[in-house]
């Protein structure tokens, strides 16, 4: 009986405890970040009104403008594509860079690492601006191209200017998690390979991608989501001449007069379902690794 | 938040025959090149900047001469300088609370079963894998309707300021905290735990004089990158600030858009000093793990 009491006791004050540590944060979160996302679903469905007011009516209109008029649906697959290219580049660039870092004796490994981990946390804006010195027009290329006699160069401006500085600004984030996953991969496996015939090129195809698959899967995602939703680089970079999803939401809620909230919302919210399905993609082929 | 190398991976490389490490084939010799290329690209933009705020030349784009003019126009300049105070400001803020709240969710959750915990999990990763933009508009969205609902309620009118950027720094920054700190929750001994309580120590003292000293370095680690993240952090700061509250990559920002002037590359350089400071701190507080 006692003894039964005393657990009663013990289960209570743990379970004051849990509620201790997780309420603050929970609330948190519920307050500042969910309810704010449940309010633009809602408002994906509204009606603006002529001064840019949310007018409480429920329409489908915003989503219909968004898959019917050329303006939104080109920005929209503008972006998957722009996002997708980028995507493959930096894969392209991050896996033999994350393979040669593995590769190496530890203490070079570590000041290697040290060298991506750098831009990673470098701010973004820095990182893209110092695009603009070299490709301006009075910028660096240009003065090279002059000093030799050559004609100049539009070079910034241009949407190779965006995708550029696209895969410059994620790159870190392609490397670190392959690197990571490269780092667990048993690289006698390679060897085994070789002595039962296959070439390299086979082993590298059926052995070592295979099993740093999550790595590849998880540096994708983490390049895919914030280039899809950019607009910094397409401005800075890019001259603003096309728009990208990133540029038209930023614009419908701070710069458009009247600004056009619901119809923002909506194109947010569309762009959650292309990550929806992204992440589900994410999931598959993490999962099939494990088994 | 990242390793240089698991002891697993380390045993194993040891046990990996010398040959192949020195060996010469044209594969490697290829991945060198290719590897020395990007290591090239990542840094080439990086030490133009550096170089073209030490420039004489007032377009910032030419090398006419070494000048520490730029820093000293930067320090006399009263808005960058307000900015910077600012966001200092902010990061210090956000960064105390995010890493208050984000220990206590790594706690609960590496250390409690409960009913709903895949839930708090989902909702504790998804700040993570969303578009800061969409963060940015639904807290926009949800400032400007709170704000309606404070005046309407008490007659008060508030507007966008420096504590909604920290609402939203908060908001993003927990999320990573709760990370790191899970990751050194996990590589934790609880025997430890168990010893100090078999010897008579209370549930407090246990944390204070047992766990805490123990995942320190984790919490550090996670205050380091969640303080970078309010540093850097531009999309948020942009539709969160105020009229009147400037913030450094903001005001960066609306400069940049203009043209590249060498002002913008001193103090371009000047945020690139302290990321760096900030990495090297981060990797050593890991590395006493």
């Amino acid at each position: 009986m006692a003894l039964n009491a005393l657990e009663r006791e013990r289960q209570r004050r743990e379970r004051r405890t849990l509620a201790a540590l997780l309420t603050p944060g929970l609330l948190w979160l519920i307050l500042f970040f969910a309810l704010p996302l449940v309010i633009i679903l809602v408002y994906s469905f509204m009606t603006n009104g002529p001064r840019g007011n949310i007018v409480w009516q429920f329409t489908f209109g915003n989503y219909i403008d968004l898959f019917t008029r050329s303006i939104y649906v080109n920005a929209y697959l503008r972006s998957i594509w722009i996002s997708v290219l980028t995507t493959v580049i930096c894969l392209l660039l991050g896996y033999p860079l994350a393979l040669f870092i593995v590769r190496q004796p530890p203490r070079w490994r570590t000041v290697l690492l040290f060298l991506v981990l750098i831009p990673f946390w470098t701010n973004f804006l820095v990182r893209i601006y110092a695009w603009q010195i070299i490709l301006a027009n009075n910028g660096l290329i240009n003065s090279l191209l002059n000093g030799l006699g050559l004609p100049p160069l539009a070079l910034l401006n241009t949407e190779g200017a965006t995708l550029l500085g696209l895969v410059y600004g994620e790159l870190p984030f392609m490397v670190l998690p392959i690197y990571a996953a490269l780092d667990r991969f048993d690289f006698t496996l390679m060897e085994a390979a070789a002595d039962l015939g296959a070439s390299k090129r086979r082993a590298f195809w059926r052995v070592m991608l295979p099993m740093t698959m999550p790595g590849v899967a998880a540096g994708s995602v983490l390049v895919f989501i914030p280039t899809i939703g950019q607009f910094v680089v397409s401005e800075l970079l890019g001259g603003a001449k096309v728009d990208y999803l990133g540029n038209l939401i930023q614009r419908l809620f701070l710069r458009s007069n009247p600004p056009n909230w619901p119809l923002g919302s909506a194109m947010a919210m569309a762009m959650m379902l292309v990550l929806l399905i992204l992440i589900l993609i994410y999931f598959r082929v993490t999962t099939e690794e494990d088994r | 938040m990242i390793e240089a190398t698991s002891p697993a991976a380390q045993s194993r490389r040891a046990a990996r025959p010398a040959l192949e490490q020195g060996r010469l084939t044209w594969s490697g010799l290829a991945l060198t090149v290719c590897a020395v290329l990007i290591y090239l690209f990542l840094y080439m933009p990086i030490a133009i900047l550096v170089l073209f705020s030490f420039t004489r030349d007032q377009f910032g784009v030419r090398w006419t001469g070494f000048t520490l003019d730029w820093y000293a126009r930067l320090f006399a300049n009263e808005r960058l300088m307000g900015a910077t105070v600012n966001t200092l400001y902010v990061a210090l803020l956000s960064t105390f609370v995010a890493t208050v709240l984000g220990t206590l969710l790594a706690m609960a959750l590496e250390r409690y079963r409960f009913r709903g915990r895949t839930t708090v999990d989902t909702l504790i990763y998804l700040p993570i894998v969303i578009p800061e933009i969409v963060m940015a508009v639904a807290l926009l969205a949800f400032s400007a309707l709170a704000f309606d609902l404070i005046r309407l309620l008490t007659g008060e009118t508030l507007r966008r300021s420096l504590t909604t950027v920290i609402i939203g720094h908060i908001a993003f920054s927990v999320s990573f905290v709760v990370v790191v700190v899970r990751t050194s929750l996990k590589n934790f001994d609880r025997r430890l735990e168990e010893a100090a309580a078999d010897l008579g120590a209370n549930g407090w003292n246990v944390f204070w004089r047992v766990t805490f000293p123990l995942i320190l370095p984790g919490i550090i680690g996670g205050a380091l990158l969640a303080f970078t993240l309010s540093l850097d952090d531009f999309i948020i700061s942009l539709f969160l600030s105020g009229p009147g509250t400037s913030l450094l990559p903001v005001e960066v920002y609306n400069k940049v858009r203009r043209a590249v002037t060498p002002e913008i590359n001193a103090i371009s350089t000047l945020m690139l000093a302290l990321s760096i400071t900030l990495v090297v701190l981060s990797q050593s507080v890991q590395r006493r793990r």
